[in-house]
């Protein structure tokens, strides 16, 4: 019975949806005529009249069928429907098209027309297909997403006409879907089969809903479940694949960031043997910068250079922590080198001045750094995974900075020296190498990139006080892991890191999972004291 | 073995002792307007800080004289504090809120049914104060094996024992671990069925926090007057020859690492019932380190150091805090710079510098002579 009704409905909609939409000439008295047969006794009348009002394209006509539905339209005894609603124990009539007053009637001046199930799904795909074509884009967006919700094979001509006119990306991802949905919910066989193989090649998650409502909905065609399961399992397959890459960009991504944090340390710790504490300080420091930028381009340049000022930040940043780490090696450090241990405690305290100064300076609340337009938002890829321009574009900038740092080491004198007293400090010093001088700089190095850190800390997190000790511990863990003075091995050490705890979350939870993976590291350095790659020979020994 | 303490060093010891425990209660058993009387809430603060100092001692037992910069004493002192935690909530029954005879408020609020296995038996008080020296010591010793044989020293074995403080730091904030989450523990009712609120209580706290202290201090100049501790003394000069004269390097490393933290766990063990209430705060980095500054500030290697630094520390913050909030970090944050710059041996050693410039002595102490790398 449903499946005759539905192919009747079927052949019914794609004959009337073929006839133009819009306004017919004479489209006024075919209106009130078919308005008329409304009132007919005959079901199959008033589907047919129904159809045939839809083809007018009227706009009038939404609000008619919605009244029929609803059971407000009545028949008069001198067969004149008309639109009534009950007013005390009497009915308000009025004319069903113009909405005029026509006066009252008593319950037994007029009779309801009655509307059955057949007729009500006729009116209800007719309505969800009539704003498809709607001049308003949120009716066009709301039918749309009304046919995903309901699929009807009934609808299938009428989006397919809509999504050839379609213009709007959102509403033509949703009208694709619906027509998806419509073709699997037809009852020829040969449709379903047509439409499982197109969708098979999908990596959409919400495709792979509608394939399992379709498997789960029971009573399918043999051939058409087992082509439903086949595709099932390729687009489940795909969107695997997909969410190990999300897994992966999030990884990369948290490891560039640690990458970043890092660096500085990493040359600090090789070149001198000294763990600054203070370097979490000097992270906050380049984003505390990036926010009094911001500020002054608020204040002092036209509002449209705003965007312009993070890319200032990064020099600005370079130079403020840069110039304090050179301050702090040449004031504190260069005179506790014999005394490594000691050099922690003293930096430690430097850091602890550092955050009271900027507390006492921006008081302790986190202030707000915005996102220029080009790091807001984000992109879908595939697949339902949605890469965000900040992570992406700052990935791309620490491998940026990872590249310059590297030529300054391979390409510079100052690179060369500075390896040089990595190496053997003592052997430098003999070669006429100024190691007093180096020390200086590579601190100011080391510092200069922790500002530079902090500029792109300052695009994903708040600006705080403490936002140098949240990075530190994990600096730390980085440049143990990776191996000291190894630039390759930071960034191994920050890549493992970030997937390992990415990957750790699903299955044990964010803080469970950074547990984890800080007690693999005090075991790992139990088996490789000096970190995955670290330096060999006379530099290893000490 | 040299001697525990000579003449004038047991005289200052026990005459010390003795103004700290029979003094301290003295005064504040006296009636409330005599111009001496000491005030009731300054009892558990003078035992906080002889809590502090055995941290203290604890810290300076194993970088004054094996030169292992630890900065996880802060985890070793707040297990022990847990310990204690659980046997103070065992014994509140159903005087918490929700009047449950088995489970603690926390427990009961997040809906657990029964008992995890780990809180069994600290219901006893016995129990209890073996797993305040047990759980901080077996954590130490497994540590210890492993980084200590695999000759992790100097820095790294700085940042490992910072990376363990702050693993178990984010491991006690989850509340699924049934240590209370962020709030940890508090409401506690009574100790050996002694109600905690007391006078009495109070003060006698307080009088057990400064035997503990003492006996440490005696366990700690036992272990560096034996040969182990010139064993030690050597390791921190010059670890590979030792290792090259036939001596276990990771062996000594493990056993003073190992009862180092037991004396923490029982400083934590301590606090707790004094302060009222212990919280995943206290694995925080920052407070490990700030018990390296104490010893820095005392003086290195000195063991009497350790006590002075941190009572001496402790006091200012209890002092700035509560005038000058601001300014209290300004001025850690100056002694950690100042003191390992100018004064690297601290109050003792400073005290010492002027002695021997009005009497000039023969030879001074071992431990004083070279300063740890």
């Amino acid at each position: 019975m449903i499946e005759r009704l539905r192919l009747s409905l079927f052949a019914l909609l794609s004959l009337l949806l073929s006839v133009q939409i819009g306004f017919a000439a004479g489209g006024q008295t075919r209106l009130a005529t078919l308005v008329q047969q409304l009132g007919a006794d005959d079901f199959d009348q008033k589907i047919a009249a129904v159809g045939e009002l839809a083809a007018l394209g009227d706009p009038r006509v939404v609000k008619l069928l919605q009244a029929l539905e609803n059971g407000d339209l009545y028949v008069t005894k001198d067969k004149k429907v008309v639109l009534a609603r009950q007013d005390g124990d009497n009915f308000a009539t009025s004319d069903p098209i113009s909405g005029a007053k026509i006066g009252t009637a008593t319950s037994d001046d007029i009779d309801q027309i009655i509307v059955n199930n057949r007729v009500r799904e006729v009116i209800d795909a007719v309505l969800g297909t009539l704003n498809l074509f709607s001049p308003s884009r949120d009716d066009r967006l709301a039918a749309a997403l009304d046919l995903v919700k309901h699929p009807s094979p009934a609808s299938v001509p009428a989006l397919q006409k809509a999504l050839a006119a379609e213009q709007d990306a959102e509403i033509k991802q949703d009208l694709t879907l619906a027509l998806a949905g419509a073709r699997l919910n037809s009852p020829d066989k040969k449709m379903q089969l047509a439409a499982i193989a197109e969708l098979a090649g999908s990596t959409d998650p919400a495709i792979f809903s509608i394939l399992s409502a379709l498997h789960d909905s029971g009573n399918l065609d043999p051939d058409v479940r087992r082509a439903d399961e086949s595709a099932l399992a390729a687009i489940a397959q795909r969107l695997q694949l997909v969410r190990i890459g999300m897994t992966l960009f999030e990884g990369l991504s948290l490891g560039s960031i640690l990458l970043l944090a890092a660096i500085g340390l990493s040359i600090t710790f090789g070149v001198m043997g000294v763990i600054n504490m203070a370097h979490g300080e000097m992270i906050m420091l380049g984003a505390y910068s990036t926010y009094v930028v911001q500020q002054l381009f608020v204040g002092y340049l036209p509002a449209s250079w705003l965007e312009a000022y993070l890319v200032v930040s990064l020099p600005v940043a370079f130079v403020v922590t840069g110039l304090l780490g050179i301050a702090l090696e040449r004031s504190v450090i260069r005179f506790l080198y014999t005394r490594p241990l000691e050099t922690l405690l003293a930096t430690w305290g430097v850091s602890l001045i550092l955050q009271q100064l900027v507390r006492t300076i921006f008081g302790s609340p986190n202030k707000a750094v915005d996102n220029p337009s080009y790091m807001t938002g984000g992109f879908e890829l595939i697949g339902g995974a949605f890469i965000t321009w900040n992570r992406l574009v700052i990935l791309v900038f620490c491998f940026l900075v990872l590249g310059v740092l590297a030529l300054v080491l391979k390409r510079t004198s100052f690179g060369l020296h500075m390896r040089a007293v990595t190496q053997n400090r003592d052997m430098a010093a003999t070669m006429g190498i100024p190691t007093a001088r180096i020390d200086a700089l590579t601190f100011g190095l080391g510092s200069g990139i922790a500002g530079i850190a902090g500029v792109a800390l300052s695009q994903i997190g708040n600006v705080s006080p403490n936002l140098g000790t949240l990075y530190i511990v994990d600096s730390f863990m980085v440049v143990v892991f990776g191996g000291v003075g190894s630039l390759f091995g930071t960034l191994a050490g920050a890549m493992s890191l970030g997937i390992v705890n990415k990957l750790l979350e699903p299955v044990s939870g964010a803080v469970l999972g950074k547990v984890v993976v800080l007690i693999a590291i005090i075991l790992f350095i139990q088996r490789r004291p000096r970190g995955l790659f670290a330096l060999r020979g006379r530099a290893a020994e000490n | 073995m040299g001697p525990l303490l000579d003449r004038r060093g047991w005289i200052g010891f026990l005459g010390t002792g003795l103004v700290l425990i029979v003094g301290i209660p003295l005064l504040n058993m006296l009636a409330d307007d005599s111009p001496l009387h000491l005030a009731d809430y300054l009892v558990p603060l003078f035992g906080k800080y002889a809590c502090y100092a055995l941290l203290a001692l604890s810290l300076d037992l194993v970088w004054g004289y094996a030169g292992i910069l630890s900065l996880g004493h802060g985890a070793f002192f707040a297990l022990g504090g847990y310990a204690m935690g659980m046997y103070l909530m065992r014994q509140i029954g159903t005087r918490g809120v929700y009047q449950n005879p088995i489970l603690p408020d926390f427990m009961v609020f997040l809906n657990w049914k029964e008992l995890p296995w780990y809180w069994y038996g600290f219901d006893h008080f016995a129990f209890a104060a073996l797993m305040i020296v047990l759980v901080p010591g077996v954590l130490a010793f497994a540590f210890g094996w492993l980084a200590f044989r695999s000759r992790v020293t100097g820095v790294y074995l700085s940042i490992i024992t910072q990376a363990l403080t702050y693993a178990l730091w984010l491991a006690f904030f989850r509340n699924d671990m049934g240590f209370g989450g962020n709030n940890g523990m508090t409401d506690f009712k009574d100790l050996l069925g002694i109600p905690l609120q007391t006078a009495a209580m109070r003060r006698g706290l307080y009088v057990v926090s400064v035997l503990a202290l003492g006996l440490g201090f005696l366990v700690c100049r036992y272990i560096v007057a034996s040969k182990l501790g010139r064993l030690l003394l050597a390791v921190r000069d010059a670890q590979s020859r030792v290792r090259f004269l036939g001596y276990s390097v990771a062996h000594a490393q493990v056993f003073v690492f190992t009862i180092s933290a037991m004396l923490a766990g029982i400083a934590g063990a301590l606090y707790v019932p004094q302060v009222g209430i212990i919280n995943p705060s206290e694995f925080s980095p920052g407070n490990s380190i700030e018990v390296a500054i104490w010893v820095a500030v005392g003086g290195r290697g000195t063991l009497v150091g350790a006590v002075i630094g941190a009572v001496v520390i402790n006091a200012a913050k209890t002092y700035l805090t509560g005038s000058v909030p601001e300014a209290w970090l300004y001025v850690l944050g100056g002694l950690f710079v100042l003191v390992t710059l100018v004064f690297p041996r601290g109050i003792v050693g400073f005290v010492d510098q002027v002695r021997s410039l009005r009497r000039p002595r023969a030879a001074e102490k071992l431990a004083d002579e070279k300063v740890a790398p």
